[in-house]
């Protein structure tokens, strides 16, 4: 293309660049679509999905401002009408299991999905409202004009350079934009936990049978209590004819553990609780990526002058223990970047305070308002004794309660309690103390 | 000095078929289903292999690392130590995860980029 200068500056060959197709990106480039703008979204696979994998739900209320009635068009694989969630000991497990068939009918509540056909999917959307979707093509750097403002990206295609008056990074967990910004620190394993997952297939009849599920329906689990030495969790849910199973481990913790990270899903999977389910499993598909926990209290600056971040890219998994969502959170954030973006560009202002309203737009919606909220919960759910005492300490005190003693009376319920703490090495003043905590935490 | 093996096939787009399911667990023993061995885990997974290395691993820099953490937790198992306190690293069985380079305490010792455009690891379910 030429270069035709204005202003003594490169002109921008499009209004924006968005760098990656996930769920964040393909938002983003959906709303600057809709409002008129041309947009260029860059994926480096070969289709959008194809480098993307995640731990169980997409939950797609946020769905309802791109597509009505999306539901009847999504590549769904089951519909989540059970949650339960599973502490585990090595011998003892405690699920509390909930279900209801609301969740089964329109306009549902979540559902599990493959990627690489969800993120297809959400991807034409933003190529049906007019934007440019690029595959095979990696952002390699950022592009800056004369006063040093971010004026596009460089990209590994021959000629590659994509001039944009405004580049949002949705390029994910290990955004280099981000880095080559100083937005994110190029390294940090402490606020990262990768997440390795195995896809096994069974019959459509034994998952339904197995699950007590029918049609469509689906079941997530959430597991504490499964990773041994390194804070982490677990989790199995259903789709069509596979189950995927996986486990999400403190990438500080991974590394000094010694225990290679397939080791520790094959022990969730040979568990007593979680053997049964998988019997005559075959693996289909194993896989590994990184999940950003911080939260909060470790979210980057969200933008800057001439870029936005959004999605994995911005730490925008919420990792608060009862609530594990992500996929919700980056179309949610890739929507607000979209629209503040297009806002800024209407309004000729592109530099950091022109972009500020990105930030208000998401303080005002679910997505920063619930990680606010919720930003003591990563710390409090990877703690010590969340991690390895209160799973022995729930099992131990259930399983006095419901193990016959006669002919002896039974035991009261403060004196299991008591023993049950004994046992577990927790302190009934910490137990109250953190008792506190997660009240606030979760208020 | 860079040190890589390669191994398998250099390009991968159709993965090998499913892998079978281990026997059924004996009496006493944990019950343990789709265990498979690494190299069949790892031909579950699709890869368009790149010619270039996305990762390249200064082993003059891991001589002198005494934790080794990227050996134990690269989920693809892609490092290896060697006898003369090196790692021998392979690139293209990669998940492009990232957990080698945030973990790896050396400055320098490992430089990570993402696989040229349309290359590296195809996720069919993800």
């Amino acid at each position: 293309m030429a270069d035709p200068r204005v202003n003594g500056r490169a002109a921008a060959e499009v209004d924006a660049v968005v760098v990656g197709a996930g769920p964040a990106g393909s938002a983003a480039a959906w709303a600057l679509a809709r409002a008129g703008k041309s947009v260029v979204l860059l994926e480096r696979g070969p289709f959008p999905g194809s480098k993307n994998l995640y731990g169980g739900v997409v939950y797609g209320r946020i769905l309802d401002e791109i597509v009505p009635r999306w539901w009847e068009e999504v590549p769904v694989q089951r519909w989540v009408v059970r949650r339960s969630t599973m502490v585990m000991t090595a011998t003892q497990a405690l699920t509390v299991d909930f279900r209801t068939q609301a969740w089964g009918r329109p306009p549902y509540n979540g559902m599990t999905v493959y990627r690489a056909d969800f993120d297809r999917w959400l991807a034409g959307k933003a190529v049906e409202a007019g934007a440019t979707l690029v595959t095979s093509t990696v952002a390699t750097g950022l592009l800056r004009d004369e006063a040093g403002r971010i004026a596009g990206v460089r990209t590994d295609r021959p000629d590659g350079d994509l001039r944009a008056r405004i580049v949002i990074a949705c390029d994910g967990v290990n955004s280099f934009l981000a880095k080559e910004a100083r937005l994110l620190p190029r390294t940090s394993p402490e606020h990262l936990t990768l997440g390795v997952k195995e896809v096994l297939a069974l019959p459509r009849e034994v998952i339904d049978e197995r699950f007590g599920l029918r049609g469509d329906e689906g079941l997530d689990i959430e597991i504490l209590g499964c990773t041994g030495d390194i804070p982490g969790g677990g989790f199995l849910y259903t789709n069509g004819d596979t189950v995927s199973v996986g486990v999400v481990l403190s990438l500080a913790h991974l590394g000094k553990a010694g225990k290679r990270p397939e080791e520790v899903l094959a022990g969730l999977k040979a568990h007593p609780a979680i053997a049964p389910y998988l019997r005559g499993a075959t693996l289909k598909e194993y896989g590994a990526h990184l999940i950003p926990e911080g939260g909060y209290n470790h979210m980057p600056a969200l933008y800057t002058d001439g870029m936005l971040v959004a999605g994995d890219a911005a730490g925008m998994c919420l990792a608060a223990g009862i609530w594990l969502e992500g996929v919700n959170f980056a179309i949610g954030s890739g929507l607000a970047a979209g629209r503040a973006a297009a806002k800024a560009l209407d309004a000729g202002d592109l530099s950091a305070s022109g972009l500020s309203v990105y930030q208000r737009e998401l303080e005002k919606g679910f997505v920063l308002a619930n990680h606010k909220r919720l930003r003591g919960a990563p710390d409090l759910v990877l703690s010590e004794r969340v991690q390895r005492r209160y799973p022995g300490l729930v099992a131990d005190l259930v399983e006095g309660m419901f193990t016959v003693t006669d002919p002896k009376p039974k035991p009261g319920l403060l004196a299991l309690l008591k023993r049950a703490a004994r046992r577990n090495d927790v302190k009934l003043r910490h137990l109250l103390a953190d008792g506190l905590r997660g009240g606030r935490v979760f208020r | 000095m860079i040190l890589r093996r390669r191994r398998g096939a250099a390009t991968i787009d159709a993965p090998a078929a499913p892998a079978a399911a281990t026997a059924p667990a004996r009496s006493g023993t944990p019950e343990r289903w789709g265990e498979v061995s690494f190299e069949d885990r790892m031909a579950t997974v699709g890869f368009r292999v790149s010619e270039r290395a996305h990762i390249v691993v200064d082993s003059d820099v891991c001589r002198s690392c005494t934790t080794r953490e990227c050996v134990t937790a690269c989920p693809a198992n892609l490092f290896a130590p060697t006898a003369d306190g090196g790692i021998l690293f392979n690139y293209e069985q990669c998940f492009e995860c990232g957990t080698c380079y945030q973990i790896c305490n050396r400055e320098g010792a490992i430089t990570w980029t993402y696989p040229d455009g349309g290359h590296g690891v195809i996720f069919r379910h993800g």
